[in-house]
């Protein structure tokens, strides 16, 4: 009896073990078509089509004679690539008095660009370091001016900047435009590079010290080689911010240093004659190409930085 | 003959007062640990030594000059931190020689430093890799031999341990103590790790908001603790502390707790004993003796509520007078919870603090 009852407990057991190996094992299979698949890649793949669509537009536009955009259809592609509104809007285009396209604006805006850019960095770098590292009297009142600074609006301080800009005899000069674009730069750049060195190791700071690094030493040789993406993420906010900047262009200078962006609002805008389509098209890309490559470049390196300023700043 | 000395030392932040007239003298060659828990201000003091902060009042004196307003370069000491702090882009050759190069000594020299320094602490294989090519141990390792090219007499640590694991941090523990005994450097070490402060210190420092509570030797301190603090602080477990009031009957005297009477007659009490006092006994769990009494012997009859195999010791749980103790047996001796022990005090080497006060009596 006793033996018989075992007997079927085990058989019992036999059976549940069968089943229990023939059921799920491995990696849970998926279906590509699931319904929430659908609705995440259909979202994404409709809003990238949403953002593409006016480059698609652009390029295939500035590829077009102007006899074909007259056809009406801007989804269809060019039926004859043409790259004469590349070259037109590069070199030839009219802006007021001149006619050599947007080359002059492109040089404008690097003699601009380049020399803001490493100014502004390499002053708010050398301010975030100190704000950190050596805490010296009044530093966080410094901070929180320089803070609230970023706060006002452009459009209070652009009078007092012509005036002081008149007063110290740069203004409508290059060298104006530089100074102006490294003091607005300031804050941000600063808050940027404050928090960043702040999230780096203490101790590294105190045994820089003990081992006699003074200010410079520390900065240069510790801090310097190992903040390479936060230079990277300063470096792209700058060179994109001051190459789309407008308003500070058309403000503080004279026509002839016009910076790209100004001259190519004028060829867009322009009255006379017909409507480039295609030479305003190729001219906007071409502006837009710098900050475009800047991304392209650096984008990893960018967020990367980013995540890093966020985690520990 | 003093090596480093701090006097009347008060460092505030703001309103808050973190070192008060702080006064501790260091012979030359001798091992100083600044023990407390965090918060006790053990690494700010350290770190006003250093330099690395800048002290409200008071003066730092090392090798009889007084370097209280000197940068930490010129002070004659060399720092090792809890974080390695090791320079991630340099090699641990340049790690080594940085503080070196700064200070412009000759190549030469500095090659001779760098290679007497990585001898002794025997990583002369890692001279060319980079610190994140390292364990925590090498990082550490080469820490202490950025201190060691600075050729200094004075080492200070600020918790090079806490962040490494158990077992790296027993080897690393002896390693320091080897390096000091063939240095014999003066090593100021700030640690929360009461281990580490009883097997390297010639003296210890036991820190409590900003006040040295006892400066002794590790022997003393744990032995006699100069009040309740320090005794429960140093010791694992915690010493087992009984509240209750003085009693003298038939002249033996006896501390009352909850119905239970101690015989504390050979207690060495240097201020005596007053009936009706409330004091505080102290006894370690190593010296209660578990069924050891003899018959005409004082004992307490207890129950075992867990026992702590660890080996070569056994730890017991029990209660008694009401409150939980423990008692730490041989290994081999084992006690399943539940049963009954008798258990006798040593109070030659118990400790009874003043209640009111918390100092030893």
């Amino acid at each position: 009896m006793d033996n018989l009852a075992s007997k079927s407990a085990l058989k019992r057991h036999e059976a549940e073990d069968t089943r229990i190996k023939a059921g799920p094992r491995g990696s849970k299979p998926r279906s590509a078509l699931s319904r929430r698949n659908i609705i995440v890649y259909g979202t994404l793949i409709l809003v990238a089509v949403y953002y593409l669509l006016p480059l698609y537009v652009m390029i295939v536009t500035s590829l077009k004679g102007m006899p074909e955009i007259r056809v009406g259809n801007i989804f269809a592609p060019p039926l004859e690539i043409t790259f004469e509104p590349w070259v037109k809007a590069w070199a030839e285009a009219c802006t007021g008095l001149n006619c050599d396209g947007l080359s002059r604006g492109f040089w404008n805006s690097v003699r601009i660009t380049v020399p803001s850019v490493l100014i502004s960095i390499a002053v708010a770098s050398v301010n975030g370091y100190a704000l950190a590292n050596w805490r010296f009297k009044g530093a966080d009142l410094f901070f929180t001016i320089l803070i609230i600074g970023a706060f006002i609006p452009y459009q209070v301080m652009i009078y007092p900047i012509v005036i002081v800009l008149r007063e110290m005899g740069v203004y409508g000069t290059l060298t104006g435009l530089v100074i102006v674009h490294t003091i607005f730069g300031m804050p941000i750049l600063t808050l940027l590079f404050r928090n960043y060195f702040a999230g780096l190791p203490e101790e590294l700071f105190k045994a820089a010290r003990v081992d006699g690094a003074g200010f410079w030493t520390i900065y240069l040789k510790i801090m310097l080689p190992m903040s390479l993406p936060i230079f990277v993420v300063a470096m792209i906010l700058q060179v994109t911010g001051i190459w789309n900047d407008f308003l500070f262009g058309v403000v503080f200078t004279r026509p002839e240093y016009y910076p790209m962006t100004v001259q190519l609002n004028n060829i867009v805008n322009s009255v006379q004659g017909v409507k480039e389509y295609n030479v305003n098209m190729a001219a906007t890309i071409l502006t837009g190409l710098v900050p475009l490559t800047v991304y392209f470049v650096s984008g990893r390196l960018f967020v990367r930085g980013i995540a890093a300023g966020a985690v520990k700043g | 003959m003093t090596s480093v000395s701090v006097r009347d030392l008060s460092l505030s932040f703001g309103a808050v007062t973190v070192l008060d007239k702080l006064n501790l003298d260091i012979d030359h060659g001798e091992f100083l640990v600044l023990l407390g828990s965090s918060g006790c201000g053990k690494s700010t003091l350290l770190n006003c030594i250093a330099g690395l902060l800048d002290v409200t009042d008071g003066q730092i004196i090392i090798h009889d000059r007084n370097v209280t307003w000197e940068e930490p370069k010129d002070r004659g000491i060399g720092m090792v931190f809890q974080s390695y702090a090791l320079y991630p882009q340099m090699s641990v050759e340049k790690n080594l020689s940085f503080g070196l190069q700064v200070a412009r000594v000759p190549q030469a020299e500095i090659d001779k430093r760098v290679k007497r320094a990585a001898e002794i602490l025997q990583i002369q294989p890692l001279l060319k890799r980079k610190p994140s090519e390292l364990s925590g141990g090498q990082r550490q390792r080469v820490a202490i031999g950025r201190a060691l090219v600075r050729d200094v007499d004075v080492f200070l640590f600020d918790e090079p341990l806490s962040n490494l694991d158990a077992k790296l941090r027993s080897e690393l523990r002896v390693e320091i103590k080897r390096l000091h005994q063939s240095l014999k450097n003066t090593m100021i070490y700030v640690t929360h790790d009461q281990i580490e402060a009883l097997t390297l210190a010639d003296r210890i420092a036991v820190m409590k908001s900003g006040v040295i509570q006892q400066l002794a030797d590790p022997m003393t301190i744990y032995n006699a603790p100069e009040n309740l603090f320090v005794a429960g602080f140093i010791g694992s477990p915690s010493m087992n502390f009984f509240r209750g009031e003085v009693e003298a009957k038939e002249g033996r005297s006896f501390v009352r707790v909850d119905g239970t009477a101690f015989d504390v007659t050979a207690y060495p009490a240097s201020v005596p004993l007053k009936p009706g006092q409330k004091v505080v006994l102290g006894v370690r769990p190593e010296h209660v003796k578990v069924d050891e009494a003899r018959t005409d012997e004082p004992a307490h009859q207890a129950t075992v509520d867990i026992e702590e195999p660890m080996g070569a010791d056994n730890l017991l749980w029990l209660t008694l007078a009401g409150q939980p103790m423990s008692v730490r047996i041989a290994g081999k001796r084992r006690y399943p919870p539940g049963s009954s022990v008798r258990l006798s005090f040593d109070m030659g080497v118990a400790s009874i603090f003043d209640a009111a006060s918390e100092n030893r009596l």
